[in-house]
């Protein structure tokens, strides 16, 4: 039975060529996992104190705002913690939250007469935090993200490329580019916070490192009141309950990008 | 045409040529001849002494730390959770420069004096403050 043995031999062979080259690839499986399969035995979590929410937002009382000085002691707070230069030339300027006036914040919305107050008033504006955010969508190598935890717009500085798709998206002007080393024009470096280095694009980040610690956002602290934060989607949040007792509106609502900043007017 | 096929033309120039070449090409292992860099001897801060341990063992950490540094903030940006718990059950505040650059607060007598070694040069302290410990450089 010569070409039966033949046959079996090649069966044979068959399988331990398989056998053979399946072994590294079924090995290679098991330590490509990423996260916990590099180290099976540490874990990762949140700290104790980590505030916690579907969608952060923001509410933003403007009634409370008396002039551009009120606004003022949000963005030194911000731009104190997130080391955010100084830069001395208005186009390289880096901005996390600034003042802006109303029909630059509202194009669109406004009429050919308005209030005196609201002419006169400055509305502090920072990234919108959208639930569709355009930015997350253009961004080649996932940069920038929405958070599944809590709904920030992240920006991840490791993967930042200096591409600039994201600001082109934005119809906010909520982010800025590095142009120059930032580091020479941080007056008063916060120790505990990165800088960030020329050719990446920065941004408000709500303040997660200090919700991991279950500290209020800086600006909020710095408010004086005119700055409420919470859960968007807990009824009984602060937040909620703002929007629920008062007129607001939201930057470009038309564009469909869905902010998550609400101004009571 | 050479009746002796054996016989070497120019023999003089070529084989001086041969030698000279040999002492060239060798010119660069004999300068170094004797100087192999000895092992960065690393220092460890009174901190860093007083607990011991280091994040994970030595063996680990020392073959490791990148990775582990890598997974870290991916963790802390990408997916909210700021607390490594290692296999001891130690728990730590996953940062750069708030929690290795604690223990290890002399980094250019530690990390940089390693990577200097091994010819590395992190590009991370752009952004990460490299003395969080000291008030000036
Ligand atoms: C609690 C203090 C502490 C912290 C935090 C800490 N280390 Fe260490 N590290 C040590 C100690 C102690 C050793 C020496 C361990 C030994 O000799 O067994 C060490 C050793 C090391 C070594 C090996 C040095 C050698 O001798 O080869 C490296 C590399 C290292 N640490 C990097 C890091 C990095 C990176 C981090 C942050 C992820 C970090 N360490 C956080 C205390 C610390
Ligand atoms: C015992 C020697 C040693 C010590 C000490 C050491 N490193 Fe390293 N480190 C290395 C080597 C070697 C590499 C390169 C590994 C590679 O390329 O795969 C490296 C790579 C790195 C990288 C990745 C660099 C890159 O460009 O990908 C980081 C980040 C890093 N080290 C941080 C630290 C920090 C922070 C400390 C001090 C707390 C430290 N290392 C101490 C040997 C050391
Ligand atoms: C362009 C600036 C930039 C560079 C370059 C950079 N980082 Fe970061 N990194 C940041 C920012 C911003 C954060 C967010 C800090 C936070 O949320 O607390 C961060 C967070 C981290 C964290 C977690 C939080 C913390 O406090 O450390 C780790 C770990 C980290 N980076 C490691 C690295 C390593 C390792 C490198 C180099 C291989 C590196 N980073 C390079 C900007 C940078």
């Amino acid at each position: 039975m010569k070409s039966s043995s033949r046959r079996s031999f090649l069966k044979i062979a068959g399988l331990a060529a398989l056998g053979i080259g399946a072994g590294p690839t079924i090995k290679a499986f098991g330590t490509i996992g990423g996260h916990g399969a590099l180290q099976p035995e540490a874990s990762f979590k949140k700290g104790e104190k980590a505030m916690e929410a579907k969608q952060w937002a923001m509410v933003v009382d403007t009634r409370k705002i008396k002039s551009e000085a009120d606004i003022r002691p949000m963005v030194e707070a911000c731009h104190q913690i997130h080391n955010v230069p100084d830069q001395p030339i208005d186009r390289h300027a880096i901005k996390w939250i600034w003042p802006e006036e109303f029909h630059n914040a509202f194009p669109g919305l406004q009429s050919q007469f308005i209030s005196e107050k609201i002419e006169n008033t400055s509305f502090p504006v920072l990234c919108n935090h959208c639930e569709n955010p355009p930015c997350v969508r253009v961004c080649p190598t996932k940069a920038t993200f929405k958070r599944e935890e809590d709904g920030i717009v992240m920006m991840d500085m490791h993967r930042c490329i200096g591409c600039r798709f994201c600001m082109a998206a934005c119809p906010f002007g909520a982010r800025s580019f590095n142009f120059r080393d930032p580091e020479p024009f941080i007056k008063n470096v916060n120790k505990e916070y990165p800088r960030r280095m020329k050719g990446v694009v920065e941004k408000c980040n709500f303040c997660a490192e200090r919700l991991a610690v279950g500290k209020l956002p800086a600006c909020v602290e710095a408010s004086n009141g005119i700055l409420t934060f919470g859960n968007l989607y807990d009824p009984q949040s602060e937040v909620r309950k703002l929007i629920r007792e008062h007129n607001t509106i939201r930057r470009k609502i038309h564009l469909g990008t869905k902010p998550t900043i609400y101004y009571i007017i | 045409m050479p009746k002796n096929k054996k016989e070497l033309y120019n023999k003089k120039g070529v084989i001086a040529g041969i030698v000279i070449f040999a002492f060239i090409a060798a010119l660069p292992f004999l300068i170094n001849l004797g100087k192999a860099a000895p092992a960065p001897e690393l220092v460890l801060t009174s901190k860093a002494k007083e607990a011991k341990e280091c994040v994970r063992s030595k063996e680990f950490i020392k073959r490791e730390h990148m990775q582990l540094l890598d997974e870290w903030r991916d963790t802390v940006v990408r997916d909210a959770k700021r607390i490594y718990v290692n296999p001891q059950g130690k728990e730590f505040n996953m940062s750069l420069s708030n929690t290795c650059l604690d223990c290890h607060s002399n980094k250019t007598d530690f990390c940089d004096r390693c990577h200097d070694y091994a010819s590395v040069s992190p590009y991370c302290w752009d952004c990460h403050i490299d003395n969080p410990k000291e008030m000036k450089r």
